[in-house]
């Protein structure tokens, strides 16, 4: 295990320094980055400037979901490029050449790159949270403060859980499917609002089918204190997050037996 | 002689509809691509309707447009997203720069910026074809989107959008041209392909965001991709007006297409093939 975490950070590091080896490339690409996900957050803001709230929910509350979320799947998508890159790897062949080094599959796919344009996206994420909590003028406490951070975990966990899924499907497809895309880049999204504005079934998958309430509206409800319409225990606010640690779990396990499937293409 | 230039012209015209047509008729083949597109598209469509929905339920102040013309524009915006170049350049020009083969493209007796440009049109054109009707079909059958209330309207909108197509597809091309400068052409191909998709309208139609921003939105070329048209659409604008914005579509278009041109002569200037 602890090997496998060094390697895993080996990994990273030699992807870091590959990337630095293009800096003006790097920094260009992660201004981009900030620029449109801060004008995106720009457009939110115009609207609350139009509407003042949406269901009781102001604009420091949803830039609190937004903030969180957003920081969530920042370093999901981050850590996870492999699994985005593996439609690719099955069609070409690639893939056979992870099965013959000793190590598991998911690792040196989680280790092929860790993305570092993406830090845009965190920035921001940072950026519109602190701002959120600052406005909000939340009375931090050791519990809060615990929640914020398995909230944030949970979340990556949920993310690189559903891109895993995603590219375990690309066993029987060869090719990724950008349907699932809906419940990534969707998820966050959806998220970024509190989830009772949607459709009673739309709120319902993303509670139950795929657990997105439990790493960001119900922790969020703990933390700024609110009611609940959905009418959830108050328990799970606290504990939820954690569910996702076992949802990755369950994907994991999903993948090997993808793995197990695999028939190469040959190419 | 000028019947010589004539008859060369229209052959250069006709090559250019040959290309056109090819590229259109391969890109036709990813149905299953065009089908998970449309999921996708509607999905997202789905959310953000549902979020205007609320934020409509939870305010009486007049708004700049009403809640059953922003979710009927939502969904137009989902069903021609395939306007916006977000996905970049041309993947096989990109492969071409990549393996040096572009120098090919440089001994074909055509204009090269139009060759491209008629493969652009292709791109922004294809993939909608198998989305934009599907979606018309669900979100008019179950979730309100509204038909073009009048003739006269309806004509403003193809107008309006037969140029919005072409004004994208010069963006489209800025950017395949933009793949000459490797490295530093990547960061500015992204740069214009954001700003492309920040201020068309497909994140929230244009006229929501702040007034002091307006100003600033009506002089880009960008909201001629998508936010005028729609608003034509919706008779949002009056027909009539199509006479005022016309030109201003037609100005960007050339605008547009002799940027790229002047671009492209740069760019191959200062190719340097490897031989080998």
């Amino acid at each position: 295990m602890t090997n496998a975490l060094r390697l895993y950070m080996h990994y990273l590091g030699q992807s870091i320094r590959s990337q630095m080896q293009y800096r003006a490339s790097f920094i260009m690409l992660s201004f981009g980055q900030l620029l449109i996900t801060g004008i995106e957050f720009l457009a939110i803001a115009s609207l609350f400037a139009r509407f003042k709230h949406i269901q009781g929910w102001t604009l420091p509350e949803v830039a609190f979901l937004y903030g969180l979320i957003n920081i969530s799947f920042a370093f999901a998508d981050a850590a996870s490029r492999g699994f985005d890159m593996f439609g690719t790897m099955v069609k070409s062949g690639d893939f056979d050449r992870l099965l013959l080094r000793p190590r598991s599959t998911a690792l040196q796919l989680a280790g092929y790159e860790l993305t570092l344009r993406r830090i845009g996206r965190l920035i921001q994420g940072l950026i519109v949270f602190s701002w959120a909590s600052y406005t909000l003028d939340i009375a931090w406490s050791v519990p809060k403060i615990y929640l914020v951070f398995i909230a944030i975990f949970g979340g990556a966990c949920l993310f690189i859980g559903l891109m895993i899924i995603q590219a375990t499907i690309a066993f029987w497809t060869t090719e990724s499917l950008e349907l699932m895309n809906t419940m990534t880049y969707g998820g966050v999204e959806t998220a970024q609002y509190p989830l009772p504005i949607y459709r009673i079934w739309f709120r319902k998958f993303f509670t139950y089918i795929i657990p997105l309430a439990c790493v960001n509206y119900l922790p969020s409800l703990a933390i700024l204190e609110r009611g609940d319409p959905m009418g959830l225990p108050v328990i799970l606010q606290w504990v939820a997050p954690l569910i996702c640690i076992i949802f990755l779990i369950v994907a994991l396990q999903i993948w090997k037996i993808g793995v197990r499937h695999y028939r190469s293409t040959g190419s | 002689m000028p019947k010589i230039a004539n008859h060369t012209s229209s052959l250069a015209i006709k090559s250019y509809i040959a290309v056109f047509s090819a590229r259109f008729r391969t890109l036709l083949q990813y149905r299953a691509a065009a089908f998970a597109g449309f999921g996708t598209q509607f999905f997202w469509g789905l959310i953000r309707v549902m979020i205007f929905e609320a934020f409509y339920r939870s305010t009486t102040a007049p708004q700049p447009m009403t809640a059953d013309e922003v979710i009927t524009y939502i969904w137009l915006g989902q069903a021609f997203l395939v306007l916006i170049p977000y996905q970049g350049a041309d993947p096989d020009i990109r492969a071409m720069v990549r393996s040096g083969n572009v120098v090919y493209e440089l001994v074909r007796p055509t204009n090269l910026y139009f060759f491209w440009y008629s493969r652009a049109i292709a791109q922004r054109t294809a993939p909608g074809v198998f989305r934009a009707l599907p979606m018309f079909i669900m979100a008019g059958l179950f979730f309100n989107m509204q038909m073009p209330p009048n003739i006269p309207t309806a004509c403003a909108w193809l107008v309006s959008m037969l140029f919005a197509v072409l004004i994208s597809a010069a963006i489209t091309n800025l950017l395949n041209i933009s793949l000459l400068w490797t490295i530093s052409g990547e960061g500015l191909g992204l740069l214009l392909s954001s700003l492309t998709w920040l201020f068309s309208g497909i994140i929230i139609p244009l006229l929501f965001f702040p007034d002091w921003a307006q100003a600033t939105l009506n002089i880009l070329p960008f909201r001629y991709i998508l936010d005028i048209p729609f608003r034509f659409y919706l008779g949002h604008i009056p027909p009539e007006e199509i006479w005022y914005h016309l030109p201003f579509q037609i100005t960007y278009l050339i605008a547009l297409i002799t940027a790229g041109h002047l671009i492209l002569t740069l760019g191959i200037r200062r190719l340097v093939a490897q031989g080998g």
